[in-house]
């Protein structure tokens, strides 16, 4: 797709016209990434947050690749050759906590993007099928870091797959023989450590492949921007190229400065102490929990401790987990509002920063405490609020609200009119 | 594109055969190729769904063998029954007598005591060491460890009760802790699996 305004992809030389022929792949990128590609003039930080997530899955394939070249999937030599990366290998060490602090990025990057998408109602007509890809994407990433966290084999590594293979035992019925099959064993051992290991090394590919459908989708009706309102016209959008590859590369800057701080300066923070001590089947760690982003679905997972509606509280607590993400592929027609922007959507905007986000970080918080008072009952408390959230407030707020006025477009919302922006013209930088 | 044009509309008769109940040979060709491809592609599902499940040297029974003579009242030894923990617990008479002061039917998974162990030897108490709620190992069959409100095991994952007898008490575990087949080859010799 594209504006009609949008620059067209001239080849400059020879080579480039063959290869325009042949392949056309610099007209691609050229449309996709360059300057073919009209983009809002307004878009706010928030809107670096997609490439940054890009930036971090090539993070992770190009040290997973790597990291894959020194390990063994082997149940006897697995926790030796993770050892073996951080000592022997040259730089070994540091490949191993990119890719470990790598995947808390990414995951950070992520967080920020969806929530993004949430406050700014991104998902709405015409852009349903890329906030659905989103949420495929974030499945696929869901599993393939906790794969990956079992590779390791460490005490974590272990009891985290125990646990998370448990859950499909709490399926009525076929639960257990799913269980089994699933760990080809009746614990998790050298056949799951295997499988786990093909499937950690191909998913994330499916994740890139996930990841271009998501850019077409996204290129079909264009980027969303923060007044939430459609582009109109020319002075409406710049140029992708060089506008937003510039202000992408400021902000892919900062984001490397800060996870250098933490992959050089404290590359265990995030990590849990446990999973420097081999897997032993027979002693679990006092606490078991998952990575520090899996914390908010791991709290409801855990909020379930007594029967509900005669389904059990184990599986009430795995359909609530699975649920609390599945309810985001709903968000495009549970939210009826028909403004986009939570900066004009004064009730809606309250709801976000006072209920959603706190929910939120307590939920980020009690996934990583003990399963004891109070943690449960606030894990209950904050649950319950969860889907409230998204089932009942977020479709009674978006039908019963009163709207703050729009501004007439992108460019008044920026300018205070169209006749300033006509002026200054549209190749003026200000307002970006 | 005239030529087409025409052909799209007009049956092409030489290529049709109707036979007398209107089936033609062609219909019959397709279906038989698409049903037999998709038989066969089925076919090659079960080796590529079959092999994730446990190979024979996993299957391949292993029955653990135990001396339970040295364990005191009141204490519990662990050991390993197809790499996951079992638990063997010799109970005291007051913990017998806890297990039996609980009215049955207020139970989550109703047992007595008596059906979880094997007649001759209620002391005896053999259960897997694997929680029924995600498969942690409770505490309680080491010294010192806490063994929760009930005084049996207490699952430190999730926070699981169990009582004397093994039974799920509190939390989020939907069974008692499982009793495995097993038998008494001499007074104090038992084989598990």
């Amino acid at each position: 797709m594209s504006f009609p305004w949008a620059r067209q992809y001239q080849p400059t030389n020879g080579l480039m016209r063959f290869l325009d022929e042949k392949l056309p792949l610099p007209r691609l990128v050229y449309n996709a990434v360059g300057a073919g590609y009209p983009v809002p003039r307004n878009l706010s930080y928030f809107w670096n947050f997609g490439v940054l997530a890009g930036f971090f899955l090539m993070v992770q394939i190009v040290t997973g690749v790597i990291l894959a070249m020194h390990y063994a999937a082997n149940a006897q030599v697995a926790f030796a050759t993770t050892e073996h990366i951080m000592r022997n290998v040259n730089w070994g060490w540091m490949l191993r906590y990119a890719h470990a602090n790598g995947a808390s990025f990414f995951f950070i990057v992520v967080y920020i993007h969806i929530f993004r998408g949430m406050f700014y109602s991104s998902y709405k007509a015409p852009r349903e099928m890329i906030w659905l890809l989103g949420v495929v994407i974030f499945l696929l990433m869901m599993a393939t870091a906790f794969m990956g966290y079992v590779l390791p084999w460490g005490q974590m590594s272990f009891w985290g797959a125990k646990v998370i293979t448990g859950l499909f035992g709490a399926i009525p019925l076929v639960g257990e023989p799913i269980q089994i099959w699933l760990l080809g064993g009746f614990a998790p051992d050298n056949a799951a450590l295997n499988r786990f290991f093909s499937l950690h090394f191909l998913l994330p590919f499916v994740i890139a492949g996930v990841v271009i459908l998501h850019i077409w989708a996204l290129h079909i009706p264009g980027s969303s921007n923060p007044t939430g309102i459609e582009v109109k016209s020319e002075s409406d959008t710049v140029p992708f190229h060089p506008y937003y590859t510039a202000k992408d590369g400021f902000g892919l800057g900062v984001a490397l400065l800060v996870y250098c701080l933490l992959l050089f300066f404290s590359p265990n923070l995030l990590g849990h102490p446990d999973n420097y001590i081999e897997a032993n089947p027979l002693s679990t760690p006092a606490l078991i929990v998952p990575e520090w982003y899996f914390y908010p679905f791991y709290a409801i997972l855990r909020a379930f401790t007594a029967d509900f509606f005669f389904v059990p509280a184990k599986l009430m607590g795995v359909i609530a987990m699975f649920a609390s993400i599945l309810v985001w592929f709903f968000l495009p027609w549970l939210d009826r509002s028909p403004v986009r922007s939570g900066h004009y959507r004064p009730l809606f905007r309250k709801f976000f920063w006072f209920g959603l986000m706190p929910c939120m970080a307590l939920l980020f918080y009690l996934g990583g405490a003990h399963a004891e008072e109070p943690y449960i009952m606030l894990s209950q408390i904050a649950t319950a609020y969860y889907f409230l959230h998204f089932l009942v407030i977020l479709p009674l707020v978006s039908s019963i609200e009163r709207t703050d006025p729009l501004p007439t477009s992108i460019t008044a919302a920026v300018l205070g009119s169209d006749k300033e922006a006509a002026k200054g013209g549209t190749a003026s930088p200000v307002a970006v | 594109m005239a030529d087409t044009a025409a052909t799209a509309d007009t049956p092409i008769v030489h290529d049709t055969n109707p036979s007398d109940d209107g089936v033609r040979r062609r219909d019959f060709i397709n279906i038989a190729a698409v049903s037999a491809a998709g038989v066969g592609g089925v076919a090659v599902l079960i080796p590529l769904i079959s092999q994730m499940a446990p190979s024979k040297d996993v299957l391949a029974e292993s029955s653990t063998e135990l001396d339970v003579a040295a364990i005191q009242p009141g204490q519990a030894i662990k050991a390993v029954f197809r790499k996951q923990p079992l638990f063997v617990r010799r109970l005291t008479p007051a913990e017998i007598q806890a297990a039996d002061a609980v009215p049955v039917g207020e139970l989550r998974d109703p047992q007595t005591l008596e059906e979880r162990t094997k007649p001759g030897h209620t002391d005896m108490l053999v259960t897997m060491g694997v929680c029924t709620h995600l498969g942690c190992v409770p505490l309680g069959a080491a010294e010192g460890e806490v063994k929760g409100e009930y005084g049996g095991y207490f699952c430190p994952c999730h926070g699981s009760h169990y009582d004397t007898a093994g039974r799920i008490r509190k939390g989020p575990a939907p069974s008692n802790l499982q009793v495995p087949e097993y038998q008494f080859t001499t007074d104090t010799k038992i084989v598990v699996g």
